[in-house]
């Protein structure tokens, strides 16, 4: 099946990701670890910009933007520098932003996503460094705002922007792609996705060849596919309409879920771009091949190997390896049990049952949920009364064994499983007359008449296969 | 040439207000300064490297190693309004 594309759309992002694994900000010693802190407070005369100041780079930074762009089969280039960008915007005390212009560290590289009809290329144009600029609170609506609060924590963060090709020809597709090189990043350890502000992204969307409208101020993944379904919906009313789709920026607003237009009247030319005086050339192409050597195993290839290694299904390596918590949970899970046990506790319970709850990985322990197995994997509990564990403890705390003690989980004895049987067999000879007959049916009716008895703690496969053999020995 | 319009764009730009008097003054000043550089463009740089940096010097960095920040009340000692820690301005979109 080939996607044809209906509305000709062609979305191409720019992705900032935070480089916020570091230990201090891009060209001062200022610490990353702003975000439990009061506004101002990891701030230094280099984030300000106060005159005499001067900027270092952060060698780690750049180590990590290599890694970045080895990760996405980048090229990487020869020599790189840094430019000034100026412009007077109160989220930069200096005036300018520090970033790079005509020589990004990174170019020339691509992701493999799955696309509306299968593995879809995303080519990357480019990734290169520069600083995050201060963070601003409008008071009240930013359209009819009183004022602007401004802390500069955030200022002078290490920031790789990621800049695409325009591949993903639908909404779900960039949001695949965010979902993909999130992923991917975190892998590489050089960023946590979970803190605030960590990836923020600006979409770029035109359709059937219309002019492109770029959208600003996306900070989740799922924010991202809504402002572009709105978007796409906006533009292809304005055309039926009669209207003429031209190229601005437009700011989404996420309470809303609406763009709203911005208007600019700075244009590329107008960033007056030049390079940085207080910054020398860096020239670092002899650290790549170090730095190949020392990537961590990838997603794709963490995949294979769950498959070959564990012999686990595609679909449950998948799974699994989709966000590196749940991935090393599972390892350590599969250390201890069957691995494809353990895959499936951990792929289609587990996950499941935190999803529901919105809670990580981390809400819950690898021994606990190795308890879990053993107790249903030896018999003492059903898989039935192994989910309820799991919920329990997510829903109250608690460990596995005082909750299957306090529930009474522990399944029941074989005499009292088989005096269920009978008692059933004889209080229902209808449902047996039925069966016999060769409604095979009944046999449900039965089998929920056993566990009724038992209070669900027998295994409902082996009082059904139980009940077969005392029917075949007393009744036919 | 510099227009007297093209002063008052990159006044614009650097968020200063100029008078008529201050445009047109710019202007002719600024002029005198491109021209400057028109003259230097006459010297034939063919096969020259271009020069992106004064200073001989190649990859200067620093170790990623936490240094103290300001106390709170320096970093907002210059800021003209503050509210709870935060820098306040004016309303910008």
């Amino acid at each position: 099946m080939v996607y044809e594309n209906p509305d000709g759309v062609m979305i191409g992002l720019e992705v900032h990701v935070q480089l916020n694994k570091l230990n201090s900000k891009l060209f001062c010693g200022c610490s990353t670890d702003y975000h439990n802190d009061e506004p101002n407070t990891h701030v230094c005369p280099v984030c300000m910009g106060l005159p005499g100041s001067l900027p270092v780079l952060n060698k780690k930074a750049v180590e990590y933007a290599i890694r970045i762009g080895l990760a996405l089969n980048c090229e990487i280039i020869e020599q790189t520098q840094f430019h000034r960008k100026n412009y007077y915007y109160p989220d930069l005390p200096k005036g300018f932003q520090t970033t790079q212009y005509d020589f990004p560290i990174v170019g020339n590289g691509k992701i493999v996503i799955d696309g509306e009809d299968g593995e879809h290329v995303v080519r990357i144009t480019r990734a290169h460094m520069e600083e995050d600029p201060g963070k601003l609170m409008h008071i009240g609506h930013i359209e009819k705002s009183k004022g602007t609060l401004i802390d500069y924590n955030r200022s002078g963060m290490a920031l790789v922007e990621i800049v695409t090709e325009p591949d993903m020809r639908s909404p779900k597709e960039a949001r695949r792609f965010l979902d993909k090189l999130r992923n991917i990043l975190e892998y590489l350890d050089v960023f946590n996705g979970t803190l605030e502000g960590a990836m923020r992204v600006d979409a770029n969307i035109s359709i059937g060849g219309g002019d492109r409208i770029e959208i600003k101020n996306i900070s989740s993944h799922k924010g991202a596919e809504r402002a572009l379904l709105y978007e796409i919906m906006r533009q292809k009313n304005l055309v039926r309409r009669g209207g003429t789709v031209v190229m601005e920026t437009r700011h989404f607003d996420e309470a809303r879920g609406v763009t709203i237009s911005m208007r600019t009247k700075e244009e590329e030319h107008d960033y007056r771009y030049f390079p940085e005086p207080d910054l020398v050339p860096i020239r670092v192409s002899d650290w790549v091949e170090g730095i190949r050597e020392t990537l961590p195993e990838l997603p794709d290839a963490r995949r294979k190997r769950f498959v070959s290694d564990y012999n686990v299904a595609d679909t449950h390596a998948k799974a699994l390896t989709s966000d590196i918590r749940v991935a090393d949970f599972y390892e350590s899970v599969a250390k201890e049990v069957d691995p494809v046990i353990a895959a499936a506790w951990v792929a289609d319970i587990l996950k499941g049952e935190l999803n529901y709850r919105d809670l990580g990985i981390s809400a819950f322990k690898v021994e606990d949920l190795v308890e879990i197995i053993d107790l249903v994997t030896s018999g003492k509990i059903t898989e039935k009364s192994g989910v309820d564990v799991i919920r329990t403890i997510l829903d109250e705390g608690g460990s596995p064994e005082s909750i299957v003690e306090k529930k009474g989980l522990i399944k029941v004895e074989g005499d009292i499983v088989s005096q269920a049987i009978s008692e059933s067999l004889k209080e229902n000879p209808e449902a047996l007359q039925d069966f016999l007959a060769g409604k095979e049916k009944s046999l449900n009716f039965l089998v929920g008449q056993v566990m009724k008895k038992t209070r669900g703690r027998a295994d409902a496969r082996s009082v059904r296969e139980l009940l077969i053999h005392e029917i075949d020995e007393k009744y036919r | 040439m510099i227009t007297k319009e093209e002063v008052e764009h990159i006044g614009w730009l650097s968020r200063i207000s100029l008078t008529e008097e201050e445009a047109v003054k710019y202007a002719t000043e600024l002029s005198s300064v491109l021209d400057y550089f028109n003259q230097l463009d006459e010297v034939d740089t063919s096969g020259v490297d271009p020069t992106y940096h004064v200073a001989d010097l190649m990859n200067v960095f620093r170790e990623d190693e936490v240094s103290p920040s300001l106390p709170q009340e320096e970093v907002l000692r210059n800021a003209a309004e503050k509210k709870e820690g935060y820098i306040k301005g004016p309303r910008i979109m």
